[in-house]
């Protein structure tokens, strides 16, 4: 008899949660993409319970290719992405896709040095690091741009992401267009084949595995970086300066950006002398149809929410925050969303 | 958990003696035999379903790539070129080191509690391996990244650099995350089922092997050696066998410290990547239908693969003992 | 004489090496059992001091922000391992009690051997199939999927350690029963599956602590949570997907979250252990 007492217990149980479940009206709304803006959601999404706390917002953080992959078969109510989707991809999606741009943020130069010396890199160098032609911190390419800097005679541990990742598409998007050997070898994408380096899951991974690697350099979003108190290095952009970056220095580049209607843009390597090389937007992709009114409406209310109050919370996490005319065009697209 | 473990003709007794006894059928009777035979018809379907599920996923892939998919090596999600080959090599490479490491530290150990201990030691002992297979690999993934990987990195692989920096194996620059570190990991994971198997095996050697040899006046290694050992070779084989599949699928302690790259690299600092680890981290991000389509194939090779070793392993193990290895096997 | 030392010294040798061999195995044993030190050594040393009030409490905090506890990932583990068992206890048991009471010795053979199969088919392998069966089909993760990922793991578990025990009760209970008149089911159900019931809980609980402890199943199933939740068809947080996603990051106030988490988990799954023990302590004793 005892099993079976135990196995109606259980299935007590499994009622009871079921009950429980019918009995807090609250509504659960998925999401999942990014990580590159992971910090700022996660903020915005904690905020936004005290707003209206008939609703939450669960994020996952598995990187930009997930989101992508995730809404295009609907097994969540959004995606975030930090590279905008290919025509061949919304192709694909079995409705209108919209991207709604939250805000713009930068690849920094991440690594892990004795002593966190500041350093400078120029495209050249980065490229020839992450082709893996450039094997040591020595190296001739890197003491030239930091003068004054003793580098160890130590191998570089390129870290970079081993999932599908906007950061990665970022920063790929500016090495393809900065050196044509890695346009030609490698190209633009959130996933690549990398030639060389190992791989980190989500930004948090990558940043985690140059804390914990001496020598190591990568790219991670700049919360990442200041969050974690890594060094970060200056890049020499396309004007000629050396950039360190911050809010400014990506404000200066998403202010260069020509955006088009549908709201997919690049604004790496971008012109202007104040502008920070490697930074890119990030979306939020949603349904221009919404199969499920009451989510959908609360989904409008909280795009609505993000685009007015939210942006305020970006300088805090050292996002720029979109302008305010591209903030009143993307108010304008989310009133379209069709409940 | 400590079962006594029946001897084989009393296990087979009940069932003639019972359904000599069985009163005319009823329906509750047969209704309940149904039901319990569906239920254990489930594991049938199940393997049939996970099979199914895996090679519609993967269908696609397995018409683009044929056998290319695992001879080739680029994994190439821009120009969608998929190949399997650094998956397979890491998985093979990583569980093979772990073989190394933890085949003879098992087999011995499982020697020791049968044969060559003290009585009051071995329980504990066991209990302790026990508990030590109860650890979650996400766990012990944890402890490898902030534990076992700075240690490795500062100790073990820099002395292995200068004394064996001379071969291929331990060239070049360490990392920490590494194959090495994956294997090392996975020998710890496998450490107790090897134990545990072995065990059962050398206790179904019959007494009367030992008392032959103790009877010439060997001393217990040379029992061990001569009677024991050579009796159970096989089975300790199945034994080592069965490790293998645990460790060809161990996927979250491995993932964390293995450095995730597909590469072939002959250098064991360098990072390395499995079947199981690309699943894990790339299953859910893979934007293009051909993408997913190839990791379901890995899915399918992983799992076509684990079924042959465990089915291999699980014939090397019945043919010496009936029951008792199905409770080590867990 | 000659012969006479060359014996003797063959006779030392012979037992050093019986010595040596007694040594090396022992060293071996230390260090098989040694992994298990260090770990809960370390798992102690970085864990203890954070298992307090707000990690049993607490929600997790947005990211980078000090604080917060995994309050929701434990009690998601719980309702996840609840809905595993409604899968896999019915259906391990009962398909354990065919393999001990019916079917042909042929038959069972193979409903074993596949059952031992499917037992060493990669944990990860359950979440990939659940994904293409449920989560894509019913378009969302949910606890649902991840509860059936662990509870499919469970079955050949369960169906194993089942028969075992059952097949340890005397004959001498069903014949006792059958003669009385009874039906053969009732038999089973209330003689011999109450005969061996600590048994059969024994191995039920041990699956549990099996699959309480999966993460790669959970990964594209339950998904993870940051909030709580009890809605079954929505995405739930679980406690050793919670410790992955803490474990990889880079904030230090996660990785002593993680470290906390670990300790809960296992401890958990140490408590099932013991009491495992302590059921199955009495049976040796006891009529089965």
């Amino acid at each position: 008899m005892k099993p079976l007492k135990f196995r109606r217990k259980t299935l007590a149980l499994v009622l009871l949660a079921g009950m429980s479940a019918t009995a807090s009206a609250q509504m659960m709304i998925n999401g999942a993409g990014a990580t590159f803006p992971y910090p700022i959601y996660s903020k915005w999404f904690d905020e936004y319970a005290k707003v209206d706390p008939s609703v939450r917002f669960n994020y996952q953080s598995i990187g930009s290719g997930g989101g992508q992959k995730q809404i295009l078969a609907q097994t969540v109510d959004f995606g975030a992405s930090d590279g905008p989707m290919s025509d061949e991809n919304l192709a694909k999606a079995p409705g209108k896709l919209l991207h709604i741009p939250t805000v713009a943020g930068a690849d920094v130069v991440a690594y892990n040095l004795p002593g966190n010396p500041a350093l400078k890199f120029d495209a050249d160098t980065i490229a020839g690091i992450f082709l893996g032609q450039i094997k040591k911190w020595n190296d001739p390419k890197i003491t030239t741009l930091n003068p004054g800097v003793s580098l160890p005679d130590q191998e570089i541990v390129v870290v970079h992401r081993s999932d599908g990742s906007g950061t990665t598409y970022i920063w790929t998007d500016y090495l393809s267009k900065i050196s044509p050997e890695w346009k030609s070898k490698v190209g633009t994408n959130t996933s690549v084949n990398w030639p060389t380096g190992i791989g980190g899951k989500g930004n948090e991974g990558v940043a985690g595995q140059i804390k914990q690697t001496p020598g190591a350099l990568g790219y991670v979003e700049l919360i990442y970086a200041v969050q974690n108190k890594m060094p970060y290095a200056e890049v020499k952009n396309a004007a000629g300066e050396f950039v360190k970056p911050n809010i400014q220095s990506v404000t200066a580049a998403l202010a260069t950006a020509d955006i088009p209607e549908d709201f997919r843009f690049s604004i790496t390597n971008a012109p202007g002398k104040d502008a920070y090389p490697i930074c890119g937007a990030t979306w939020l992709l949603v349904y221009e149809q919404q199969k499920d009114a009451t989510k959908g409406k609360k989904l409008v209310e909280f795009l609505k929410w993000a685009v007015k109050d939210g942006e305020k919370m970006a300088r805090d996490l050292q996002y720029a925050p979109l302008p305010e005319n591209l903030q009143e065009r993307v108010l304008k697209r989310i009133h379209e969303i069709k409940i | 958990m400590e079962i006594a473990t029946p001897p084989a003709a009393a296990s087979l007794a009940p069932r003639s003696a019972a359904q000599a006894m069985v009163p005319p059928s009823r329906f509750g009777d047969k209704a309940f035999e149904w039901l319990t035979l569906a239920m254990a018809m489930a594991v049938v379907l199940l393997v049939i379903l996970i099979g199914w599920q895996l090679w519609r996923g993967s269908s696609l892939a397995v018409q683009k790539f044929g056998f290319h998919f695992l001879t080739t090596s680029t994994w190439d999600p821009v120009t969608e070129q998929f190949g399997a080959l650094p998956f397979i090599y890491g998985t093979l490479v990583s569980s093979f080191i772990a073989l190394l490491i933890a085949v003879p530290l098992s087999v011995a150990t499982a020697v020791y509690l049968t044969e060559l201990a003290p009585l009051w030691i071995r329980q504990p002992i066991v209990s302790l391996i026990e508990m030590l297979a109860a650890i979650p690999s996400v766990i012990l993934g944890l402890w490898g990244i902030f534990v076992m990987i700075p240690w490795l990195r500062d100790y073990p692989f820099p002395l292995l650099k200068r004394f064996f920096g001379w071969t291929p194996f331990f060239s070049g620059p360490i990392y920490g995350t590494s194959m090495l570190a994956g294997g090392i990991i996975i020998a710890i994971m496998i450490l107790p089922i090897i134990t545990s198997v072995s065990r059962e095996i050398l206790r179904s050697v019959p007494n009367l092997q030992r008392e032959a040899a103790y009877a010439l006046g060997a001393t217990r290694w040379e029992v061990t050696r001569i009677a024991v050992l050579s009796y159970a070779r096989k089975g300790l084989f199945g034994a080592v066998i069965l490790g293998l599949g645990r460790a060809l699928g161990e996927t979250m302690a491995v993932t964390m410290v293995i450095g995730n790259t597909p590469q072939i690299a002959a250098s064991l600092f360098k990072p390395g990547y499995t079947l199981a680890s690309v699943i894990a981290n790339e299953f859910t991000e893979a934007t293009t239908d051909i993408y997913l389509q190839a990791l379901f194939e890995i899915g399918l090779v992983l799992f076509g693969v684990t079924i042959l070793v465990n089915l291999i392993a699980q014939l090397l193990l019945k043919t010496l003992t009936t029951t008792s290895t199905t409770r080590a096997v867990q | 004489m000659t012969m006479h030392s060359s014996r003797a010294d063959n006779h030392t040798w012979r037992k050093i090496m019986n010595a040596l061999a007694s040594a090396t195995t022992f060293v071996s044993a230390l260090l098989v059992i040694a992994p298990l030190g260090l770990i809960f050594f370390h798992l102690l040393a970085n864990g203890a001091s954070s298992v307090n009030w707000a990690f049993f409490t607490h929600l997790p905090k947005p990211v980078g922000e000090a604080g917060g506890g995994m309050v929701n990932a434990i009690v998601g583990s719980l309702e996840l391992l609840a809905f595993a068992s409604a899968i896999g206890i019915p259906i391990g048991v009962l398909g354990g009690v065919y393999l001990a009471e019916y079917g042909t010795a042929r038959a069972n053979a193979l409903l074993r051997f596949v059952a031992d199969v499917l037992n060493g088919v990669p944990s990860i392998t359950f979440g990939v199939v659940v994904y293409g069966l449920v989560v894509l089909r019913f378009k969302g993760f949910s606890a649902y999927a991840g509860g059936l990922a662990l509870g499919l793991i469970m079955v050949p578990l369960i169906l194993r350690t089942t028969e075992e025990v059952i097949l340890l009760v005397p004959n001498g209970y069903r014949e006792a029963a059958l003669a009385l008149g009874v039906a053969r089911w009732k038999t089973i159900v209330y003689i011999v599956m109450k005969t061996a019931s600590k048994g059969i809980i024994t191995g039920i609980l041990l699956a549990l602590a099996r699959v309480g402890g999966e993460t790669a199943p959970l990964l594209f199933t339950a998904f993870g949570n940051r909030f709580w939740n009890h809605n079954l068809s929505e995405p739930i947080a679980a406690l050793p997907l919670q410790i992955f996603t803490y474990a990889i990051s880079p904030y230090d106030d996660w990785h002593r979250q993680a470290w906390a988490g670990a300790l809960v988990l296992v401890t958990g799954i140490f408590c099932v252990n013991v009491l495992v023990r302590i059921l199955t302590r009495g049976r040796t004793t006891s009529a089965v």
